[in-house]
Protein backbone atom coordinates (compact mmCIF):
# COMPACT_ATOMS: atom_id res chain seq x y z
CA UNK A 1 0.00 0.00 0.00
CA UNK A 2 2.87 2.39 1.49
CA UNK A 3 6.54 1.76 -0.09
CA UNK A 4 9.19 3.88 0.34
CA UNK A 5 12.66 2.09 -1.93
CA UNK A 6 15.62 3.91 -1.18
CA UNK A 7 14.20 7.24 -0.01
CA UNK A 8 16.45 10.26 0.95
CA UNK A 9 15.73 13.48 2.00
CA UNK A 10 18.10 16.23 3.14
CA UNK A 11 17.67 19.89 4.59
CA UNK A 12 20.95 21.34 3.70
CA UNK A 13 23.44 19.18 5.56
CA UNK A 14 20.90 17.53 8.32
CA UNK A 15 19.62 14.08 7.00
CA UNK A 16 15.86 14.01 6.84
CA UNK A 17 15.54 10.65 5.95
CA UNK A 18 18.72 8.42 4.53
CA UNK A 19 18.09 5.53 2.21
CA UNK A 20 14.77 4.38 4.05
CA UNK A 21 12.76 1.24 2.28
CA UNK A 22 9.51 0.40 3.94
CA UNK A 23 6.73 -1.54 2.71
CA UNK A 24 3.35 -1.48 4.85
CA UNK A 25 0.72 -3.65 3.31
CA UNK A 26 -3.01 -2.80 2.60
CA UNK A 27 -4.49 -3.42 5.78
CA UNK A 28 -2.07 -2.72 7.69
CA UNK A 29 -1.79 -0.94 11.11
CA UNK A 30 1.56 0.53 11.68
CA UNK A 31 3.12 2.61 14.63
CA UNK A 32 5.80 4.97 13.25
CA UNK A 33 7.93 5.88 16.41
CA UNK A 34 11.42 7.95 17.26
CA UNK A 35 12.56 10.40 19.39
CA UNK A 36 12.26 14.20 18.47
CA UNK A 37 13.71 15.00 14.72
CA UNK A 38 14.23 11.29 13.73
CA UNK A 39 12.63 11.91 10.36
CA UNK A 40 8.95 10.99 11.35
CA UNK A 41 7.74 14.28 9.95
CA UNK A 42 9.69 13.78 6.87
CA UNK A 43 8.24 10.18 6.17
CA UNK A 44 4.61 12.07 6.36
CA UNK A 45 5.13 14.95 4.50
CA UNK A 46 6.68 12.34 1.70
CA UNK A 47 4.03 10.63 1.84
CA UNK A 48 1.58 13.59 0.98
CA UNK A 49 3.80 15.08 -1.24
CA UNK A 50 4.41 17.99 0.90
CA UNK A 51 7.93 17.88 0.05
CA UNK A 52 9.91 16.48 -2.59
CA UNK A 53 12.41 13.91 -1.81
CA UNK A 54 15.76 13.87 -3.27
CA UNK A 55 16.25 10.22 -4.98
CA UNK A 56 14.55 6.91 -4.24
CA UNK A 57 10.57 6.06 -5.14
CA UNK A 58 7.50 6.48 -3.05
CA UNK A 59 4.10 5.01 -3.75
CA UNK A 60 0.81 4.88 -2.20
CA UNK A 61 -2.40 2.71 -3.78
CA UNK A 62 -1.86 3.26 -7.07
CA UNK A 63 0.34 6.64 -7.12
CA UNK A 64 3.36 6.77 -7.62
CA UNK A 65 4.21 10.38 -5.29
CA UNK A 66 7.59 10.88 -6.35
CA UNK A 67 6.65 11.46 -10.16
CA UNK A 68 3.66 13.06 -9.07
CA UNK A 69 2.89 16.88 -10.56
CA UNK A 70 1.85 19.57 -8.35
CA UNK A 71 -1.42 19.22 -10.16
CA UNK A 72 -2.49 15.43 -8.76
CA UNK A 73 -1.39 16.44 -5.05
CA UNK A 74 -5.35 16.76 -4.27
CA UNK A 75 -5.94 13.99 -6.14
CA UNK A 76 -3.62 11.83 -4.03
CA UNK A 77 -4.65 13.50 -0.74
CA UNK A 78 -8.37 12.64 -1.57
CA UNK A 79 -7.20 9.05 -0.96
CA UNK A 80 -5.32 9.55 2.28
CA UNK A 81 -7.42 10.44 5.13
CA UNK A 82 -5.30 12.81 7.41
CA UNK A 83 -5.76 13.38 11.44
CA UNK A 84 -3.64 15.90 13.05
CA UNK A 85 -2.36 16.13 16.56
CA UNK A 86 -4.32 19.77 17.07
CA UNK A 87 -7.46 18.09 15.25
CA UNK A 88 -7.13 21.48 12.58
CA UNK A 89 -10.94 21.64 11.99
CA UNK A 90 -12.34 24.45 10.51
CA UNK A 91 -13.87 26.47 13.35
CA UNK A 92 -16.14 28.43 11.37
CA UNK A 93 -17.92 25.16 10.32
CA UNK A 94 -19.90 23.23 12.37
CA UNK A 95 -19.27 19.14 12.89
CA UNK A 96 -21.50 17.84 10.16
CA UNK A 97 -20.21 21.22 7.98
CA UNK A 98 -16.35 20.33 8.72
CA UNK A 99 -16.92 16.65 8.00
CA UNK A 100 -19.35 17.19 5.03
CA UNK A 101 -16.01 19.62 3.48
CA UNK A 102 -14.33 16.87 2.65
CA UNK A 103 -17.27 15.20 0.68
CA UNK A 104 -18.12 18.93 -0.93
CA UNK A 105 -14.11 19.29 -2.55
CA UNK A 106 -15.03 15.69 -4.12
CA UNK A 107 -18.06 17.78 -5.46
CA UNK A 108 -20.67 15.18 -3.71
CA UNK A 109 -23.85 15.81 -4.33
CA UNK A 110 -25.87 17.57 -1.49
CA UNK A 111 -28.51 14.43 -0.75
CA UNK A 112 -25.85 11.89 -1.14
CA UNK A 113 -23.70 14.49 1.70
CA UNK A 114 -26.91 14.23 4.25
CA UNK A 115 -26.79 10.93 4.32
CA UNK A 116 -23.47 9.75 4.33
CA UNK A 117 -22.15 12.57 7.11
CA UNK A 118 -24.53 11.09 9.92
CA UNK A 119 -23.31 7.36 9.61
CA UNK A 120 -19.73 8.45 9.87
CA UNK A 121 -20.60 10.84 12.70
CA UNK A 122 -22.61 7.60 14.56
CA UNK A 123 -19.61 5.41 13.88
CA UNK A 124 -17.00 8.32 15.55
CA UNK A 125 -19.54 8.20 18.39
CA UNK A 126 -20.47 11.95 18.47
CA UNK A 127 -23.68 11.35 16.03
CA UNK A 128 -25.54 14.18 18.62
CA UNK A 129 -22.86 16.62 18.02
CA UNK A 130 -23.64 17.72 14.25
CA UNK A 131 -24.52 21.12 14.80
CA UNK A 132 -21.95 22.13 16.98
CA UNK A 133 -19.17 23.82 16.58
CA UNK A 134 -15.81 22.76 17.14
CA UNK A 135 -14.49 24.98 19.96
CA UNK A 136 -17.91 23.82 22.11
CA UNK A 137 -16.75 20.34 22.25
CA UNK A 138 -14.02 18.35 24.09
CA UNK A 139 -10.68 17.72 22.82
CA UNK A 140 -11.51 13.98 22.58
CA UNK A 141 -14.59 14.87 20.23
CA UNK A 142 -12.71 17.34 18.25
CA UNK A 143 -10.19 14.41 17.49
CA UNK A 144 -13.62 12.35 16.59
CA UNK A 145 -14.64 14.90 14.00
CA UNK A 146 -11.36 14.99 12.46
CA UNK A 147 -11.13 11.42 12.09
CA UNK A 148 -14.67 11.44 10.50
CA UNK A 149 -13.80 13.81 8.22
CA UNK A 150 -10.45 11.90 7.77
CA UNK A 151 -12.86 8.33 6.65
CA UNK A 152 -15.72 10.04 4.91
CA UNK A 153 -14.22 9.30 1.49
CA UNK A 154 -13.26 5.72 2.46
CA UNK A 155 -9.72 6.27 2.01
CA UNK A 156 -7.54 3.29 1.92
CA UNK A 157 -4.94 4.90 4.22
CA UNK A 158 -5.16 6.60 7.52
CA UNK A 159 -2.54 8.77 8.23
CA UNK A 160 -2.66 10.08 12.02
CA UNK A 161 0.22 12.13 13.33
CA UNK A 162 0.46 12.25 17.03
CA UNK A 163 -3.32 11.49 17.45
CA UNK A 164 -3.62 10.97 20.91
CA UNK A 165 -0.94 13.70 21.60
CA UNK A 166 -3.52 16.50 23.15
CA UNK A 167 -5.49 14.11 25.12
CA UNK A 168 -5.71 12.12 28.36
CA UNK A 169 -5.42 8.76 28.87
CA UNK A 170 -8.64 7.46 29.01
CA UNK A 171 -9.75 9.52 25.76
CA UNK A 172 -6.28 8.41 24.26
CA UNK A 173 -8.03 4.69 24.73
CA UNK A 174 -10.88 5.89 22.78
CA UNK A 175 -9.60 7.06 20.14
CA UNK A 176 -7.09 3.95 20.01
CA UNK A 177 -10.06 1.93 19.72
CA UNK A 178 -11.72 3.63 16.92
CA UNK A 179 -8.48 3.84 15.17
CA UNK A 180 -8.31 0.09 15.49
CA UNK A 181 -11.98 -0.51 14.45
CA UNK A 182 -11.54 1.49 11.53
CA UNK A 183 -8.18 -0.49 10.59
CA UNK A 184 -9.79 -3.90 11.00
CA UNK A 185 -12.67 -2.19 8.54
CA UNK A 186 -9.55 -2.81 5.88
CA UNK A 187 -8.30 0.80 6.13
CA UNK A 188 -4.59 0.73 6.32
CA UNK A 189 -3.62 3.52 9.37
CA UNK A 190 -0.05 4.40 9.68
CA UNK A 191 0.02 6.47 13.41
CA UNK A 192 3.29 8.84 14.72
CA UNK A 193 3.34 9.04 17.97
CA UNK A 194 5.23 9.30 21.04
CA UNK A 195 3.02 7.29 23.60
CA UNK A 196 4.47 4.18 24.84
CA UNK A 197 1.97 2.76 26.43
CA UNK A 198 0.01 2.88 23.67
CA UNK A 199 2.07 1.44 21.23
CA UNK A 200 3.06 -1.00 24.16
CA UNK A 201 -0.83 -1.77 24.56
CA UNK A 202 -1.65 -2.46 20.89
CA UNK A 203 0.91 -4.53 19.75
CA UNK A 204 1.24 -4.29 16.30
CA UNK A 205 3.65 -3.36 13.64
CA UNK A 206 6.30 -0.77 14.98
CA UNK A 207 8.54 0.79 12.54
CA UNK A 208 11.49 3.09 14.72
CA UNK A 209 13.31 5.82 13.28
CA UNK A 210 15.88 7.32 14.42
CA UNK A 211 18.67 9.93 12.76
CA UNK A 212 16.57 9.00 9.56
CA UNK A 213 17.45 5.52 9.43
CA UNK A 214 14.80 2.85 9.87
CA UNK A 215 15.85 1.34 13.04
CA UNK A 216 13.92 -1.27 13.74
CA UNK A 217 11.09 -3.01 11.89
CA UNK A 218 9.13 -5.73 14.42
CA UNK A 219 5.61 -6.18 16.01
CA UNK A 220 5.26 -5.32 19.46
CA UNK A 221 6.76 -3.02 21.45
CA UNK A 222 7.76 0.95 21.34
CA UNK A 223 11.32 -0.20 22.08
CA UNK A 224 12.77 3.59 22.56
CA UNK A 225 12.74 5.32 26.38
CA UNK A 226 9.86 7.34 26.21
CA UNK A 227 10.72 10.05 25.63
CA UNK A 228 8.20 13.33 27.07
CA UNK A 229 5.47 14.17 23.88
CA UNK A 230 5.59 17.74 24.69
CA UNK A 231 9.38 17.99 23.41
CA UNK A 232 7.55 17.45 19.82
CA UNK A 233 4.70 20.37 19.70
CA UNK A 234 5.74 21.25 16.51
CA UNK A 235 3.27 19.37 13.87
CA UNK A 236 4.30 17.66 11.07
CA UNK A 237 2.50 20.60 8.51
CA UNK A 238 3.69 23.71 10.08
CA UNK A 239 4.91 26.14 7.86
CA UNK A 240 8.60 26.96 7.65
CA UNK B 1 -23.40 19.71 -11.06
CA UNK B 2 -21.89 23.01 -12.72
CA UNK B 3 -24.62 25.05 -11.17
CA UNK B 4 -24.53 23.69 -7.92
CA UNK B 5 -20.65 24.18 -7.83
CA UNK B 6 -21.36 28.00 -8.78
CA UNK B 7 -24.23 28.23 -5.90
CA UNK B 8 -21.66 26.88 -3.80
CA UNK B 9 -18.78 29.27 -4.40
CA UNK B 10 -21.43 32.03 -4.52
CA UNK B 11 -22.41 31.38 -1.20
CA UNK B 12 -19.17 31.39 0.52
CA UNK B 13 -18.34 34.05 -1.55
CA UNK B 14 -20.82 35.86 0.37
CA UNK B 15 -20.15 34.84 3.55
CA UNK B 16 -16.40 36.13 3.04
CA UNK B 17 -17.65 39.62 2.13
CA UNK B 18 -20.20 39.28 5.14
CA UNK B 19 -17.21 38.57 7.47
CA UNK B 20 -14.54 41.71 5.42
CA UNK B 21 -17.73 44.06 5.43
CA UNK B 22 -15.29 47.28 6.00
CA UNK B 23 -12.44 46.40 3.34
CA UNK B 24 -15.33 45.38 0.60
CA UNK B 25 -16.92 48.65 1.53
CA UNK B 26 -13.34 50.50 0.65
CA UNK B 27 -12.57 48.68 -2.19
CA UNK B 28 -16.26 48.92 -3.78
CA UNK B 29 -15.76 52.83 -2.98
CA UNK B 30 -12.55 52.71 -4.78
CA UNK B 31 -13.34 50.88 -7.84
CA UNK B 32 -16.63 53.29 -8.11
CA UNK B 33 -14.26 56.30 -7.97
CA UNK B 34 -12.08 54.78 -10.74
CA UNK B 35 -14.44 54.27 -12.81
CA UNK B 36 -16.72 57.77 -12.71
CA UNK B 37 -13.22 59.39 -13.39
CA UNK B 38 -13.17 56.60 -16.34
CA UNK B 39 -16.38 57.45 -17.05
CA UNK B 40 -15.87 61.37 -17.18
CA UNK B 41 -12.90 60.92 -19.80
CA UNK B 42 -15.08 58.20 -22.09
CA UNK B 43 -18.56 60.33 -22.29
CA UNK B 44 -15.56 63.63 -23.74
CA UNK B 45 -14.07 61.09 -25.56
CA UNK B 46 -16.84 60.52 -27.84
CA UNK B 47 -18.29 63.37 -27.65
CA UNK B 48 -15.21 65.10 -29.51
CA UNK B 49 -15.06 62.06 -31.59
CA UNK B 50 -18.59 62.35 -32.76
CA UNK B 51 -17.94 66.16 -32.74
CA UNK B 52 -14.81 66.03 -35.54
CA UNK B 53 -16.92 63.32 -37.43
CA UNK B 54 -19.66 65.85 -37.87
CA UNK B 55 -17.27 69.06 -38.53
CA UNK B 56 -15.25 66.53 -41.39
CA UNK B 57 -18.28 65.92 -43.29
CA UNK B 58 -19.27 69.24 -43.80
CA UNK B 59 -15.36 70.97 -43.77
CA UNK B 60 -13.95 68.55 -45.88
CA UNK B 61 -14.89 70.85 -49.07
CA UNK B 62 -14.99 74.19 -49.65
CA UNK B 63 -18.73 76.04 -50.15
CA UNK B 64 -18.90 78.42 -52.30
CA UNK B 65 -21.86 80.92 -51.47
CA UNK B 66 -23.32 82.51 -54.63
CA UNK B 67 -24.65 85.91 -55.28
CA UNK B 68 -28.53 86.10 -55.13
CA UNK B 69 -28.38 87.25 -59.28
CA UNK B 70 -26.00 84.94 -60.00
CA UNK B 71 -27.36 83.58 -63.44
CA UNK B 72 -27.84 79.96 -63.71
CA UNK B 73 -24.87 80.06 -66.95
CA UNK B 74 -22.71 81.38 -64.72
CA UNK B 75 -23.69 78.72 -62.08
CA UNK B 76 -23.05 76.11 -64.73
CA UNK B 77 -20.10 77.23 -65.90
CA UNK B 78 -18.56 77.49 -61.97
CA UNK B 79 -19.84 74.49 -61.68
CA UNK B 80 -17.90 72.99 -64.74
CA UNK B 81 -14.40 74.95 -63.83
CA UNK B 82 -14.58 73.23 -60.36
CA UNK B 83 -14.99 69.50 -62.05
CA UNK B 84 -12.16 70.15 -63.80
CA UNK B 85 -9.73 70.87 -61.08
CA UNK B 86 -7.64 68.10 -59.64
CA UNK B 87 -8.19 66.00 -56.71
CA UNK B 88 -11.80 67.29 -56.72
CA UNK B 89 -14.13 64.80 -55.38
CA UNK B 90 -17.72 66.23 -56.34
CA UNK B 91 -19.64 69.22 -57.08
CA UNK B 92 -22.90 69.92 -56.07
CA UNK B 93 -25.34 72.93 -56.23
CA UNK B 94 -27.26 73.67 -53.35
CA UNK B 95 -30.45 75.87 -53.21
CA UNK B 96 -31.21 77.75 -50.46
CA UNK B 97 -33.98 75.55 -49.37
CA UNK B 98 -31.65 72.63 -49.30
CA UNK B 99 -29.82 74.47 -47.39
CA UNK B 100 -32.23 75.14 -44.73
CA UNK B 101 -33.70 71.97 -44.70
CA UNK B 102 -29.53 71.17 -43.66
CA UNK B 103 -29.69 73.52 -40.97
CA UNK B 104 -32.62 72.37 -40.07
CA UNK B 105 -32.35 69.18 -39.73
CA UNK B 106 -28.62 69.61 -38.00
CA UNK B 107 -30.16 71.60 -35.27
CA UNK B 108 -32.95 68.91 -34.13
CA UNK B 109 -35.09 69.43 -31.84
CA UNK B 110 -34.57 73.37 -31.85
CA UNK B 111 -34.93 73.62 -35.70
CA UNK B 112 -38.43 75.55 -34.30
CA UNK B 113 -36.30 78.65 -33.94
CA UNK B 114 -35.68 78.83 -37.80
CA UNK B 115 -39.18 79.34 -38.01
CA UNK B 116 -39.10 82.53 -36.70
CA UNK B 117 -36.80 83.85 -39.60
CA UNK B 118 -39.77 84.51 -42.11
CA UNK B 119 -37.83 84.84 -45.40
CA UNK B 120 -34.42 82.47 -46.07
CA UNK B 121 -31.28 84.18 -45.28
CA UNK B 122 -29.10 81.68 -46.79
CA UNK B 123 -27.68 81.64 -50.02
CA UNK B 124 -27.39 79.31 -52.88
CA UNK B 125 -23.98 77.81 -52.65
CA UNK B 126 -21.97 75.08 -55.15
CA UNK B 127 -20.45 72.73 -52.62
CA UNK B 128 -17.10 71.31 -53.68
CA UNK B 129 -15.79 68.10 -51.93
CA UNK B 130 -11.98 67.91 -52.05
CA UNK B 131 -9.48 65.10 -51.80
CA UNK B 132 -6.32 67.42 -50.16
CA UNK B 133 -5.77 70.92 -48.51
CA UNK B 134 -3.90 71.81 -52.02
CA UNK B 135 -6.93 71.23 -53.86
CA UNK B 136 -8.83 73.24 -51.29
CA UNK B 137 -6.59 76.00 -51.61
CA UNK B 138 -6.70 76.12 -55.06
CA UNK B 139 -10.98 75.69 -55.56
CA UNK B 140 -11.13 79.10 -52.80
CA UNK B 141 -8.07 81.03 -54.69
CA UNK B 142 -9.88 80.22 -58.20
CA UNK B 143 -13.68 80.93 -56.41
CA UNK B 144 -12.60 84.51 -55.37
CA UNK B 145 -11.13 85.42 -58.66
CA UNK B 146 -15.20 84.90 -59.95
CA UNK B 147 -16.16 87.47 -57.82
CA UNK B 148 -17.95 88.74 -61.18
CA UNK B 149 -19.10 85.88 -62.01
CA UNK B 150 -21.80 85.45 -59.15
CA UNK B 151 -19.47 84.36 -56.39
CA UNK B 152 -20.08 85.96 -52.99
CA UNK B 153 -17.84 84.20 -50.93
CA UNK B 154 -16.06 81.00 -49.81
CA UNK B 155 -15.44 79.23 -46.86
CA UNK B 156 -13.41 75.99 -46.26
CA UNK B 157 -11.71 74.39 -42.86
CA UNK B 158 -9.80 71.71 -43.89
CA UNK B 159 -6.89 72.92 -41.64
CA UNK B 160 -9.45 73.35 -38.67
CA UNK B 161 -10.53 70.12 -39.61
CA UNK B 162 -7.07 68.45 -39.81
CA UNK B 163 -6.14 70.28 -36.56
CA UNK B 164 -8.83 69.15 -34.78
CA UNK B 165 -8.73 65.18 -35.78
CA UNK B 166 -4.84 65.51 -34.53
CA UNK B 167 -6.16 66.20 -31.25
CA UNK B 168 -8.81 63.89 -31.35
CA UNK B 169 -6.15 61.21 -31.81
CA UNK B 170 -4.00 62.55 -28.84
CA UNK B 171 -6.91 63.11 -26.92
CA UNK B 172 -7.80 59.04 -27.46
CA UNK B 173 -4.53 57.85 -26.62
CA UNK B 174 -4.02 59.70 -23.60
CA UNK B 175 -7.27 58.51 -22.31
CA UNK B 176 -6.56 54.96 -23.00
CA UNK B 177 -3.12 55.40 -20.82
CA UNK B 178 -5.62 57.29 -18.01
CA UNK B 179 -7.56 54.48 -18.35
CA UNK B 180 -4.92 51.84 -18.31
CA UNK B 181 -3.13 52.95 -15.02
CA UNK B 182 -6.96 53.53 -13.44
CA UNK B 183 -7.45 49.92 -14.53
CA UNK B 184 -4.06 49.02 -12.47
CA UNK B 185 -4.60 50.78 -9.50
CA UNK B 186 -8.31 48.82 -9.31
CA UNK B 187 -6.64 45.93 -9.66
CA UNK B 188 -4.16 46.43 -6.85
CA UNK B 189 -6.93 47.65 -4.82
CA UNK B 190 -9.32 44.68 -5.51
CA UNK B 191 -6.41 42.32 -4.41
CA UNK B 192 -5.11 43.83 -1.51
CA UNK B 193 -8.81 43.45 -0.25
CA UNK B 194 -9.02 40.03 -1.10
CA UNK B 195 -5.44 39.22 0.33
CA UNK B 196 -6.82 40.43 3.51
CA UNK B 197 -9.24 37.43 3.62
CA UNK B 198 -7.06 35.04 2.19
CA UNK B 199 -4.63 35.73 5.51
CA UNK B 200 -7.22 35.75 8.05
CA UNK B 201 -8.17 32.32 6.48
CA UNK B 202 -5.10 31.26 5.74
CA UNK B 203 -5.12 28.64 8.66
CA UNK B 204 -8.41 27.39 6.95
CA UNK B 205 -7.18 27.08 3.52
CA UNK B 206 -4.05 25.02 4.44
CA UNK B 207 -6.54 22.34 6.15
CA UNK B 208 -8.55 22.53 2.86
CA UNK B 209 -5.48 21.69 1.08
CA UNK B 210 -4.13 18.68 3.16
CA UNK B 211 -7.86 17.07 2.94
CA UNK B 212 -7.13 17.63 -0.93
CA UNK B 213 -8.66 20.25 -2.19
CA UNK B 214 -7.76 21.93 -5.48
CA UNK B 215 -6.42 25.17 -6.18
CA UNK B 216 -9.53 26.18 -8.02
CA UNK B 217 -11.39 24.68 -5.15
CA UNK B 218 -10.27 27.27 -2.65
CA UNK B 219 -9.88 29.82 -5.15
CA UNK B 220 -13.78 29.90 -6.42
CA UNK B 221 -15.29 31.63 -3.80
CA UNK B 222 -11.98 34.18 -3.84
CA UNK B 223 -12.71 34.83 -7.62
CA UNK B 224 -16.15 34.98 -7.12
CA UNK B 225 -15.87 37.35 -4.49
CA UNK B 226 -13.86 39.94 -6.57
CA UNK B 227 -15.86 39.49 -9.93
CA UNK B 228 -18.77 40.64 -7.39
CA UNK B 229 -17.00 43.34 -5.99
CA UNK B 230 -15.89 44.25 -9.84
CA UNK B 231 -19.96 44.26 -10.52
CA UNK B 232 -21.26 45.64 -7.93
CA UNK B 233 -18.95 49.07 -8.54
CA UNK B 234 -19.45 49.23 -12.00
CA UNK B 235 -23.44 48.85 -11.84
CA UNK B 236 -23.35 51.62 -8.93
CA UNK B 237 -21.17 53.88 -11.30
CA UNK B 238 -22.90 53.26 -14.54
CA UNK B 239 -26.15 54.47 -12.63
CA UNK B 240 -24.18 57.63 -11.72
CA UNK B 241 -22.97 58.05 -14.54
CA UNK B 242 -25.76 57.81 -16.32
CA UNK B 243 -27.68 60.55 -13.92
CA UNK B 244 -25.11 62.67 -14.14
CA UNK B 245 -24.81 62.96 -17.98
CA UNK B 246 -28.33 63.22 -18.59
CA UNK B 247 -27.92 66.18 -16.66
CA UNK B 248 -25.10 67.29 -18.37
CA UNK B 249 -26.73 66.81 -21.64
CA UNK B 250 -30.26 68.43 -20.73
CA UNK B 251 -28.38 71.08 -19.06
CA UNK B 252 -26.02 72.54 -21.73
CA UNK B 253 -26.75 70.67 -24.67
CA UNK B 254 -28.87 72.97 -26.19
CA UNK B 255 -25.84 75.54 -26.29
CA UNK B 256 -23.28 72.90 -27.54
CA UNK B 257 -25.80 72.61 -30.18
CA UNK B 258 -26.10 76.22 -30.88
CA UNK B 259 -22.58 77.09 -30.77
CA UNK B 260 -20.80 74.04 -32.54
CA UNK B 261 -23.41 72.89 -34.52
CA UNK B 262 -22.95 69.26 -33.34
CA UNK B 263 -25.74 67.37 -30.76
CA UNK B 264 -24.30 65.68 -27.91
CA UNK B 265 -24.08 61.96 -27.29
CA UNK B 266 -27.29 60.76 -26.35
CA UNK B 267 -27.61 59.87 -22.62
CA UNK B 268 -29.09 56.42 -23.66
CA UNK B 269 -26.75 55.26 -25.94
CA UNK B 270 -23.90 56.48 -23.68
CA UNK B 271 -24.99 54.39 -20.97
CA UNK B 272 -25.48 51.40 -22.93
CA UNK B 273 -22.17 51.17 -24.03
CA UNK B 274 -20.65 52.26 -21.24
CA UNK B 275 -22.32 50.00 -18.73
CA UNK B 276 -20.72 46.79 -21.22
CA UNK B 277 -17.78 48.24 -21.00
CA UNK B 278 -17.76 49.18 -16.84
CA UNK B 279 -19.20 45.10 -16.44
CA UNK B 280 -16.41 43.61 -18.30
CA UNK B 281 -13.62 45.83 -16.74
CA UNK B 282 -15.74 44.95 -13.33
CA UNK B 283 -15.55 41.31 -13.89
CA UNK B 284 -11.97 41.65 -15.30
CA UNK B 285 -10.10 43.24 -12.70
CA UNK B 286 -12.32 41.57 -9.96
CA UNK B 287 -11.15 38.11 -10.94
CA UNK B 288 -7.50 39.58 -11.79
CA UNK B 289 -7.26 40.94 -8.24
CA UNK B 290 -8.54 37.58 -6.70
CA UNK B 291 -6.11 35.50 -8.95
CA UNK B 292 -3.08 37.71 -8.02
CA UNK B 293 -3.44 37.95 -4.43
CA UNK B 294 -3.83 34.73 -4.30
CA UNK B 295 -0.90 33.72 -6.47
CA UNK B 296 1.58 33.16 -3.84
CA UNK B 297 -0.29 31.74 -1.09
CA UNK B 298 -1.40 28.82 -3.21
CA UNK B 299 1.84 27.72 -4.48
CA UNK B 300 3.47 27.69 -1.44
Amino acid sequence: MITFEHVTKMYGDNVGLEDVSIDIDEGDFVFLVGPSGAGKSTFIKLILKEIDADSGRITVGDYEVTSLSNREIPQLRRRIGIVFQDFRLLAKKTVFENVAFAMEILHKKKRVIRRRVPQVLELVGIEDMADRYPQELSAGEQQRVAIARAIINNPRVLIADEPTGNLDPITADGIMNLLDEINSNGTTVVMVTHAKDIVDKMNKRVVAIEDGHVVRDEFGQYGFHETNSSDENEGVFDDD
Amino acid sequence: MMISRLLYNIRQALSQIGRNKGMTVASLFAITAMMLILSLFFSISVNVNLFTEMVKQDYDSVEVFLKDDATEEQVNSLTASFKEMNDVASVTYRTKDQAMQIMRERWGESGYLLDSLGSNPLPNSILVKVNSLKAANAVSKFANTQKNAGVESTTYYKETVDKLTRITKYLQVAILVIMLFLVVVSVVVVSNTIKLTVFARAREISIEKYIGATNWFIRGPFLIEGILIGLIASLISAVISYGIYRNVVSLIGQKVMTLLSSPLVPANYLIGNLIIIFMAMGVGIGACGSIISMRKFLDA
